[in-house]
């Protein structure tokens, strides 16, 4: 009875969303692009998902355990850490390396922060970065999809940056295979279609806004225009999708006002063109959101919205 | 007696330059990349340190108030061209291993700021325990760090392999890999004390 009792100062909406039923809509909206990854690297994939996952909840839980804090591993946050984690990595990467990264990922990136909603950065890509920077051989070695085995094969990107071809003809692919995810990369960033798809019911569910993800994409799309890049490849190719539609969109870690979210947008777009042109790895968008997230509190101060009745 | 130990210790653990205090970070994040590299900056800071706490507490009443920080650097930076001199004559390589963090022990705030607060306001003697307590401080903060971060970070220790088998973590002997043990041992002692309290 005492719990029913609510007491909270106006206005008294009562609503069933809630932590756990966001995340978790937004876990479900990851599964096709899960599941085609699966399909298109085989079961190497599935172990890397459920070793990542299995290790943020279990972080999560030993570190709330042991800071006696309420345990909240069941409102999926660490769960879409770990899944977004394992997205982020190539399909055959050794399982100890994305075990340690969705480690790394909930205890420094989110854990030392205070938790859930304290967190500066994105703790997904938190534990990508690290990962990056500590073991980089395992991830930039990318499987040939379709063959489910150890063969690989350069992801787009990163032909273009090393000067190996400068077309899509040259590497062999169409847009379809962009698109469908008929290429080299990363468990969960190679079939954009099935992001879209998981995008599209996040937008219906009105879970994430267009603002962050069109803005990021669009100002891709443009940069790369501007400086004599194929818009469209840059736009189908790398973690643009999942980056855009599902990590720069994170709650706790992107601005409050819409216009805010725009130029987060913007900023995370420019700093993706910039990488990937003329930085040095081939993909940006990891470090782009990184940077992003530095800058949200300072963006967030610079659109504050008028109060009513005020100057 | 029981005072001047007091002025040893103190540099040590309660008011460590590096754990505590929190001064010249910028060396230790640099040079901690191995333990060799950590001994050689230790040997130049303590031997730095200590000489000029010791002079600047015999001029410290001669020095003028108004231009006490440029007499300070004018003695550290002798100090300073010795440690260089030496370390290029006879230890080369690790003169190179170092590279420009030799000379940047003149503004090395540890040693600045122990002029300041305490060899400028306190006789020879405990002075003289003040550099050398800070300098061991410095020491053993670096020695932890560089040691984290060599066996981890390249499989190393003091330049020997270790025997057992993992894969180092290549971000350990990175910049962010220094930032990250510095401060995960800062936590960890502010941790450690909030127990005992």
């Amino acid at each position: 009875m005492a719990d029913k009792f609510i007491v909270s100062s106006s206005p008294h909406f009562v609503k069933k969303e809630s932590v756990a039923s966001i995340m978790w809509t937004v876990n479900i909206a990851l599964i096709p692009a899960g599941l085609i990854g699966i399909g298109i690297f085989g079961k190497a994939g599935a172990w890397l998902i459920a070793v990542c996952v299995f290790a943020a909840m279990a972080t999560e839980y030993i570190i709330q355990k042991g800071r006696r804090q309420l345990i909240t591993v069941s409102d999926g946050s660490a769960f879409m850490t770990g899944l977004l984690l394992a997205f982020n990595l190539p399909a055959h990467c050794p399982l100890w390396v994305g075990a340690f990264g969705s480690f790394f990922a909930i205890a420094i990136g989110k854990q030392a922060f205070g938790g859930l909603g304290r967190n500066i950065f994105n703790p997904a890509l938190v534990g990508r970065a690290f990962l990056m920077a500590a073991w980089p051989k395992y991830l930039t070695v990318f499987n040939k999809p379709f063959v489910y085995d150890v063969v690989t094969q350069a992801t787009p990107l990163s032909l273009l940056k090393e000067g190996k071809a400068n077309s899509m003809v040259d590497m062999g692919l169409t847009y379809w295979d962009l698109l469908l995810g008929n290429k080299g990369g990363c468990l969960g960033e190679v079939c954009v279609l099935a992001l879209l798809l998981g995008g599209i019911y996040l937008l219906y569910k009105k879970i994430i806004t267009w603002h962050i993800p069109l803005s990021f994409i669009l100002s891709v799309a443009i940069f790369t225009y501007i400086f004599k890049g194929d818009p469209l490849f840059h736009i189908l190719s790398g973690g643009l999708a999942l980056g855009a539609v599902f990590m720069a969109t994170d709650y706790v870690t992107s601005p409050i006002t819409k216009t805010g979210q725009v130029i987060f947008g913007v900023v995370c777009g420019l700093l993706t063109g910039v990488i990937r042109l003329w930085g040095g790895y081939p993909e940006g968008v990891c470090y782009a959101i990184l940077i992003a997230n530095t800058l949200v509190p300072l963006i967030d101060r610079f659109v504050k919205p008028r109060r009513y009745g005020m100057a | 007696m029981k005072k001047l130990l007091r002025e040893f210790t103190k540099g040590i653990f309660k008011e460590n330059p590096i754990f505590f205090i929190v001064l010249g970070l910028c060396p230790t994040l640099a040079v901690s990349t191995s333990v060799n590299n950590a001994i050689g900056m230790s040997a130049a800071v303590i031997f730095v340190l200590v000489f000029s706490n010791v002079i600047i507490s015999m001029m410290r009443n001669i020095i003028p108030d108004k231009i006490r920080i440029p007499c300070y650097i004018v003695v550290i930076a002798s100090f300073v061209s010795i440690v260089e001199m030496v370390m290029k004559a006879y230890t080369p390589e690790l003169d190179k291993a170092l590279g420009v963090y030799v000379p940047l022990i003149v503004v090395n705030c540890i040693i600045l700021g122990r002029a300041e607060a305490f060899a400028s306001k306190n006789p020879v003697l405990p002075s003289f325990m003040d550099g050398l307590g800070m300098g061991v401080g410095f020491s053993l903060a670096l020695l932890i760090i560089s040691s984290i971060r060599e066996v981890l970070g390249s499989g190393k220790f003091a330049g020997y392999a270790i025997p057992v088998a993992f894969e180092p973590a290549s971000i350990l002997i990175l910049a962010p890999g220094a930032l990250l043990v510095l401060g995960l041992l800062m936590g960890g002692i502010k941790w450690i004390k909030s127990l005992r309290s």
